[in-house]
């Protein structure tokens, strides 16, 4: 029991990852017809917000370190904590939360500008031009966030206060060695309240109403004097801050290096796919199934039976799920089947 | 193009032929006449002109050719291991081996079309990389590569009597340098005449019928599933065929080959070029080839050099805007490179030829022979 | 000379839903053979989706289609064809990345090779009769002129006439003609006329689909009509003409 808890509490924040790059994903594929090979991009676009605010908060001074005493040693102290102290100290220590902040402008002006400037020039070509296009793009997304952070993941910081698990077996009434780390639970709940923000902004406001009209039929909407190229402008920029504050909460679980967008973006396209093109709630569903799913494989009691399963289950459970049920999970009848 | 004279296609193979096994000669005044650089067009030229058998030919895009690739290298430098040094059984291995790999993942991929494919295709690719570094480590060698030893058993070959690492060899040549290249040229006219064939047959013309309308060659009476498999499987001969020419100029593959970056240097190399075009492919990849060896090698020091003609200020400036896109940045280029082409020429360097001569030929009012139809069929199908 | 009549197609008992929608509800058809069959029939009758059920697009909930002696229900359309059943569809299915003449070899390969044929040694410029044979089919309706250019650049009319061209070539024993003349002006129309007259004289049998009564009646041997999903009357295009619930049904008390 303890075990199964524990995986699947493994699978969660994983999970969490997945579905919110997939929610973007879909978003952006259901409301603007577009594959967007750049998404995992915006998501490594994401991480290194966090780890920009890292850097500028922690911009240091050379100071005399005068614990030293028997000689004249110097130490590399930030500003931050020159000027305010603990206060100071305090704010370094919450730079993964404070990026979020950072991180929202940032990725929405991101989006905008990769809207206007490019995707929307792609709205009448095919597939396969788009997917090449961005799949371009991504590769000079990487490789410049390479040139200036080079090529070894960057380890982030997290508050003091959650850098210890939390004892979920207790919470859950099972045994108390059962333990997870408290930043891995706030990632999910995080990846929740994100997932809930969106579906409530789909639900309830106009904007919402007519994204959701526009991906059950483009041409009408179109057709009723909507602006709909401001609407695509916006669900694409509402995309990736979804997909940057997946990339910025998850730089503590995973250090984050110049090539994790791509590794992130083949897998979300999986679970895209698995939960069915078009489907929103079926890529939020797929991709906390997945991560779970994937935590399993990697349990050594089954990679005994199948070596190496943990490895490539994900894509297997996806060309099965293409094979036998292209529409995915949750997908639309009809949609992209051929 | 139905009455291309056989005339016509005598004339192309031999020029064809003329200038692959002069490329030693004419390209040595921009610097690429070394074997290494020579070898390297061959073998991506090969693996080019065959992925664009299908995604040229049916508008497959497959994300996941580099799989056949690596199955290529690693049959290839286990032939070495088993059989022989010479290269001969190393090629065919690689080529069917790769061949009956192709059968399996696009029987199962070509059930679906359009972006489906295009995932499935990837999925494979992802599975058989991650696999060739963790389970699959006895064949694969994991992370450190497959390569040669000494005591590799060569049961064809005479007993090792040298202390270094054999050499691989055609019937006692040894093929490194110059006739290494030779070898890869001579199968690389090969694989264009084949490719050629393919282009000018009734099969061929099925393929650019699938391309341009499925449903039509339903209704028209064709079973376009068998089409689909038999251009997959070729294309995938065609990179097994590169892959194990990549293991006989350097006997050594591992997994890094099958990565999905590779499999996108492939589609880049057929568009840069011309998808769909007969040479546009090779054009791509000795391009880019060729552009990946110059700015790789190239790094700040140099382009202090290069641009020390200009004022301080301006040297530095221009440093500071070209650094990044040379040497390790050299992907940087590549990326921009890529979009650059799909956004304003997605025909490639044979559109934008075709344009070119356009605009030089002023009296385009009336297409009153067949060439210029058959040019416009040429570009438009990429 | 009534008992020497010999049916191509017969449908019998078809039935279709879509969702809770009886499309088409227990439909029987037979068509001769040599005679051109025109179904009519206000929007939405469920013409088209007859159509679809004889070409092996749609199946069927019940009933079946028989093609002679074949059973035409639950073949891929490809099956179809090969067996001798051509369609020109209402929106011209041609291929636009060809030329014209490309166009029409495609389908003559199709009846020569059958579904699957691997042949890529010899090539295009040696198969002499087969470029002829499309050129001649070009010639025949009029589209010689333009032979080598792209057909995505034809007008709409003549791409209908290049797709009518394309079924031709392979000598079908059955045609089936989706509105073959929707979206045409006058004089195309009255060319397609002209055309499907002259292959009448051939003695090839033709189903057409069609809203355009100026066609029906210049064409048809035999028409049924078809009004929400169900066939209401079936006879001479003189039968139609007077029958009283056609009228009601279908032409509102017009007359023809």
């Amino acid at each position: 029991m303890d075990a199964i808890v524990i995986q699947i509490l493994n699978g969660l924040d994983k999970g969490g990852a997945y579905a919110l790059i997939a929610l973007g994903l879909t978003l952006a594929f259901g409301t603007l017809g577009i594959v967007n090979f750049a998404h995992g991009a915006l998501f490594m676009m994401g991480a290194f917000c966090a780890v920009t605010v890292q850097k500028l908060l922690t911009i240091s001074a050379r100071v005399r370190d005068m614990s030293v005493t028997f000689f004249e040693a110097y130490k590399e102290t930030p500003y931050l904590e020159l000027w305010w102290g603990d206060t100071g100290t305090t704010i370094i220590e919450y730079s993964v939360p404070l990026s979020i902040l950072i991180a929202i402008p940032v990725m929405a002006l991101v989006g905008v500008v990769m809207e206007r400037g490019l995707i929307r020039f792609f709205y009448k070509r095919t597939h396969a031009e788009q997917i090449l296009v961005t799949f371009g793009l991504a590769i000079v997304i990487q490789e410049i966030i390479r040139h200036f952070f080079g090529a070894n993941p960057i380890p982030q910081a997290i508050p003091e206060i959650v850098s210890g698990s939390a004892n979920v077996g207790t919470m859950l009434g099972l045994s108390d060695t059962l333990v997870y780390p408290w930043w891995r639970l706030i990632y999910f709940c995080f990846a929740t309240v994100v997932i809930g923000g969106v579906f409530a902004f789909l639900q309830y406001t106009t904007y919402g109403m007519v994204v959701r009209a526009g991906m059950a039929d483009r041409d009408t909407v179109g057709l009723l004097g909507i602006n709909i190229q401001r609407r695509f402008t916006i669900v694409f920029a509402l995309a990736a801050v979804v997909a940057g504050l997946a990339g910025v909460m998850y730089t503590p679980v995973l250090p984050p290096d110049y090539h994790m967008g791509m590794d992130f973006l083949v897998l979300s396209f999986v679970v895209v796919v698995v939960g069915g093109m078009g489907s929103l709630p079926g890529a939020v569903a797929a991709g906390f199934l997945l991560g779970i799913l994937q935590s399993f494989a990697s349990m050594n009691e089954i990679k005994q039976f199948l070596p190496g399963i943990d490895q490539i289950i994900i894509y297997l459970v996806a060309v099965v799920i293409i094979l036998v049920r292209p529409r995915g999970l949750m997908g639309r009848k009809g949609v992209m089947e051929s | 193009m139905s009455i291309q004279s056989t005339r016509k296609d005598l004339l192309i193979m031999a020029v064809f032929t003329l200038a692959v096994l002069t490329m030693p000669i004419w390209l040595d005044p921009i610097g690429a006449a070394y074997p290494d650089l020579l070898q390297k067009f061959a073998i991506f030229g090969i693996f080019a002109i065959g992925f664009n058998i299908l995604f040229g030919l049916t508008g497959y895009l497959s994300f996941g050719h580099a799989v056949f690739l690596g199955v290529g290298s690693y049959s290839a430098v286990w032939s070495f291991k088993l059989l022989t040094m010479n290269v001969i059984p190393a090629v065919i291995a690689g080529t069917l081996i790769a061949g009956v790999f192709a059968v399996v993942i696009g029987f199962l991929c070509l059930r679906r079309s359009g972006i489906y494919f295009s995932i499935l295709t990837l999925a494979f690719a992802q599975m058989s990389y991650n696999m060739a570094y963790s389970v699959l480590t006895p064949i694969t060698n994991g992370e450190t590569g497959l390569q040669l030893t000494q005591n590799d058993p060569r049961i064809f070959d005479a007993a090792a009597e040298t202390t270094g690492l054999p050499i691989t060899e055609l019937f006692g040549m040894k093929l490194s340098g110059y006739p290494g290249f030779y070898f890869c040229a001579v199968l690389l006219i090969i694989s264009f005449f084949i490719s050629l064939r393919i282009f000018r047959s009734p099969f061929g013309l099925k393929l650019r019928a699938i391309k341009s309308n499925q449903v039509r060659m339903n209704y028209t009476g064709f079973n376009t599933r068998p089409y689909l498999l038999a251009a997959f499987v070729i294309s995938g001969m065609y990179a097994g065929l590169a892959g194990s020419l990549m293991a006989v100029t350097d006997p050594l593959a591992g997994a890094e080959r099958m990565q999905w970056t590779a499999s996108g240097e492939v589609v880049l190399m057929t568009i840069l070029g011309g998808v769909g075009t007969l040479i546009g492919p090779l054009l791509g990849a000795g391009l880019i080839k060729y552009f990946e060896n110059i700015f790789s090698s190239y790094n700040e020091q140099v382009l202090h050099e290069i641009f020390s003609f200009l004022p301080d200020l301006f040297e530095n400036i221009m440093v500071f805007v070209v650094n990044p896109f040379v040497g390790e940045g050299w992907h940087l280029t590549l990326g921009a490179l890529f979009m650059v082409i799909v956004i304003f020429l997605p025909g490639g360097i044979m559109e934008g030829w075709t344009r070119l001569i356009g605009l030089f030929t002023k009296d385009r009012s009336k297409p009153d022979n067949n060439t210029p139809a058959s040019a416009k069929a040429q570009t438009s199908e990429g | 000379m009534e008992e020497q009549k010999k049916i191509v197609l017969s449908v019998t008992g078809v039935q279709k839903t879509f969702g809770g929608l009886q499309a088409l509800s227990n439909i029987n058809l037979e068509i001769e053979e040599g005679k051109t069959h025109a179904i009519i029939g206000p929007n939405g009758a469920g013409k088209s989706t007859l159509l679809n059920v004889c070409v092996g697009r749609l199946a069927p909930d019940s009933g079946t289609v028989m093609f002679g002696d074949t059973v035409l229900t639950g073949k891929t359309p490809y099956e179809i064809n090969q067996i001798g059943v051509a369609r020109v569809f209402q929106t011209p299915e041609i291929f636009p990345a060809l030329t014209l003449l490309q166009n029409v070899i495609i389908p003559a390969l199709a009846k020569r090779d059958g579904e699957f044929r691997f042949n890529v040694f010899n090539s295009l410029s040696g198969e002499k009769e087969l470029v002829a044979e499309a050129e001649s089919v070009l010639e025949d309706l009029g589209l010689e002129d333009q032979m080598h250019d792209l057909s995505a650049s034809m007008s709409r009319g003549d791409k209908r006439r290049l797709e009518l061209a394309m079924c031709l070539i392979q000598h079908p024993k059955l045609l089936l003609l989706d509105e073959p003349t929707a979206g045409m002006a006058r004089h195309d129309t009255n060319r397609t006329i002209e055309i499907l007259k002259r292959i009448k004289s051939r003695g090839m049998t033709k189903v057409i689909i069609e809203h355009d009564m100026h066609v029906v009646f210049s064409l048809a041997d035999h028409i049924s009509v078809l009004a929400q999903g169900a066939i209401i009357a079936d006879g001479t295009p003189d039968d139609v003409r007077g029958n009283p619930k056609v009228q009601e049904a279908y032409l509102g008390g017009a007359h023809l």
